[in-house]
């Protein structure tokens, strides 16, 4: 659906050239959530807005459902635009204009029939649960009803892509999750391609199919949300990762001059329908290996429950082999932290 | 008690006023038609704005900055034979709208160039993502947005012409600024330019009062 192919972004900052995407590749599938994640100044807010080409790439080509984008101009390119929807962090609505006005912008900037204009914004209003709302300002409405107007304005025009620029990064959690899950719904049922981009991993977590992590406008890790988010392998992805767990339990595994000598460190990750089965303790008991728990998760990944648990296990080192080998068995994802 | 307003010419002051009212008019009017799409020209053309053209913006800068800074007594003689050309008089009425608006426009332009960086870079790119073209930004997101303070900078550049109507009668423009130098100060007639500055002081009033109304009633901030 989305292809961007030697992707390249260049500034001129006064003598000097800043390289704000490097040679950078990315395909987004149809019907996905695609979420990237970095920090401010790794290049997210170039990307996104490659993608609709409100900055043009120094090099590099940018696919759209097959047109590429990069090789239109004028004209063309503003059409072209309307199939692709935006929203922004601080939701860019026109303070001028009522709610109802805003979501028509894109309508009658495409001078469609009044009738239809009426019809399209009625079910907007009602697609994100704001109707009675219809005749007041943005300057009258929460941060939360702000960007569900700039959701159905996004919307207006019936869009293939959704292009989130830091779109919940403005709000509280409670708002977040609402605007989220608004989000997810809308990916669902209009079958929208949604491209996010975001500085908080639990924004990925609860909705993203795929994830790609940016760092210094490169893609340096990317994948699967549960490959991702389960084992992270580059610092970066680490840090993210890291955000979403409780920093004094990372300690507490960190620190090894306690551990007995007779003791493994193992990390067991399980996703999906194992996390409702009794693998850890049927395993445990037929092995016949005592452990500790240090540290668990247990959660969702968009839909999907996982679990992910640091244990140590108590025995010599054949007993805990066997422990190991049989929890691969059951399908169980085990990476042995260190050795006695 | 009034006997010192006996013997003033009514009729000559109403006829004054009138003159005034007609200058300011016209010559806020076109003030408006001229400055506005300057004032646009001035927005959209500086570095990093949409049409961005260096060397336009530079040229329309300078020239601005010029008109703007050459006092309106002198410009108003500069301008004269411009005036002839294209009024026909540089004498009256009609002789005095286009030395105001050649005074006034710049003044005006540099207001709505301010007015219209007040906007929300981020309004403006939401429509550019919307496929909005260049032209609907303008029409559509800049001139509504800005809205309010382009009412606020049109007041101001009225109650300036003012000020300018009444110095224009100083070359023979007609309207209160004349009647008050040829009555108050070449004839010592004091109650005549007491009359004028009230009357001049009452238009202003009357003038920022719809103005500041205005833009209360636009703005949704």
């Amino acid at each position: 659906m989305i292809k961007l192919s030697g992707i390249r972004k260049d500034y001129q900052a006064g003598r000097g050239t800043i390289t704000a995407l490097d040679t950078l590749n990315l395909e987004v599938g149809r019907g996905e959530i695609f979420g990237v994640i970095g920090h401010s100044g790794a290049g997210k807010s170039t990307l996104i807005r490659t993608i609709n080409l409100l900055e043009r790439p120094t090099d590099g080509t940018v696919h759209i459902d097959g047109i590429e984008l990069t090789a239109l101009n004028g004209r063309r390119l503003q059409q072209e635009r309307s199939n692709i929807g935006m929203i922004f962090q601080h939701f860019n609505l026109l303070s001028s204009a009522t709610v109802a006005e805003n979501i028509a912008f894109p309508l009658s900037l495409s001078k469609a029939p009044r009738a239809e204009i009426e019809r399209r914004v009625r079910e907007l209003v009602g697609l994100v649960g704001l109707e009675g709302q219809e005749n007041k300002y943005p300057a009258q409405l929460s941060g939360g009803q702000k960007q569900r107007v700039g959701i159905a304005r996004a919307l207006a025009t019936n869009p293939k892509v959704l292009l989130c620029d830091e779109a919940t990064s403005a709000l509280d959690p409670q708002t977040t999750k609402s605007i989220l899950s608004l989000l997810l719904e809308i990916n669902r049922e209009l079958g929208i391609t949604i491209v996010l981009i975001t500085h908080e991993m639990a924004v990925i977590r609860s909705i993203c199919d795929r994830v790609a992590v940016l760092d210094g406008g490169r893609i340096v890790e990317s994948g699967a949300v549960a490959d991702v988010f389960l084992k992270p392998q580059h610092p970066t992805t680490r840090e993210f990762v890291a955000q979403t767990e409780d920093a004094a339990d990372a300690r507490l595994i960190d620190t090894d001059d306690s551990k007995p000598r007779d003791r493994t460190r193992i990390r067991v990750t399980f996703v999906g329908e194992q996390t409702y089965e009794p693998v850890l303790y049927e395993t445990m008991r037929d092995t016949g290996v005592p452990f500790i728990i240090l540290q668990g998760t247990v959660s969702r990944l968009k839909e999907t429950p996982y679990g992910q648990l640091v244990l140590e296990l108590k025995g010599s080192g054949e007993e805990t082999e066997r422990a190991v080998l049989a929890l691969r068995n059951r399908g169980l994802d085990v990476e042995v932290m260190d050795h006695a | 008690m009034l006997d010192w307003l006996a013997d003033v010419d009514w009729s000559d002051i109403w006829q004054n006023t009138l003159d005034t009212l007609t200058m300011l008019g016209g010559s806020t009017l076109f003030t408006l038609i001229l400055g506005l799409p300057i004032g646009i020209l001035l927005y959209m053309t500086r570095r990093g704005q949409l049409l961005e053209q260096p060397v336009v913006y530079w040229v329309l800068s300078v020239v601005v900055n010029v008109l703007r800074s050459v006092p309106f007594i002198i410009l108003m003689i500069l301008v004269i034979p411009v005036t002839k050309f294209l009024v026909g008089t540089s004498l009256g009425v009609r002789g005095t709208i286009p030395p105001l608006v050649i005074g006034a426009a710049p003044f005006f332009a540099r207001l709505v160039e301010t007015s219209l960086r007040e906007v929300d870079r981020g309004v403006v790119e939401a429509a550019q993502s919307m496929g909005a073209s260049k032209w609907q930004i303008i029409r559509r997101v800049l001139l509504p947005e800005a809205r309010p303070g382009l009412i606020a900078g049109i007041t101001i550049t009225a109650v300036t012409l003012v000020g300018y109507t009444a110095m224009s009668g100083a070359i023979g423009g007609g309207g209160l600024g004349d009647l008050a130098i040829r009555y108050g100060y070449y004839r010592f007639e004091t109650t005549v330019m007491i009359i004028t500055v009230i009357i001049l002081l009452i238009l202003v009033q009357i003038l920022q009062m719809i103005g500041d109304r205005l833009v209360r009633h636009y703005s949704r901030k």
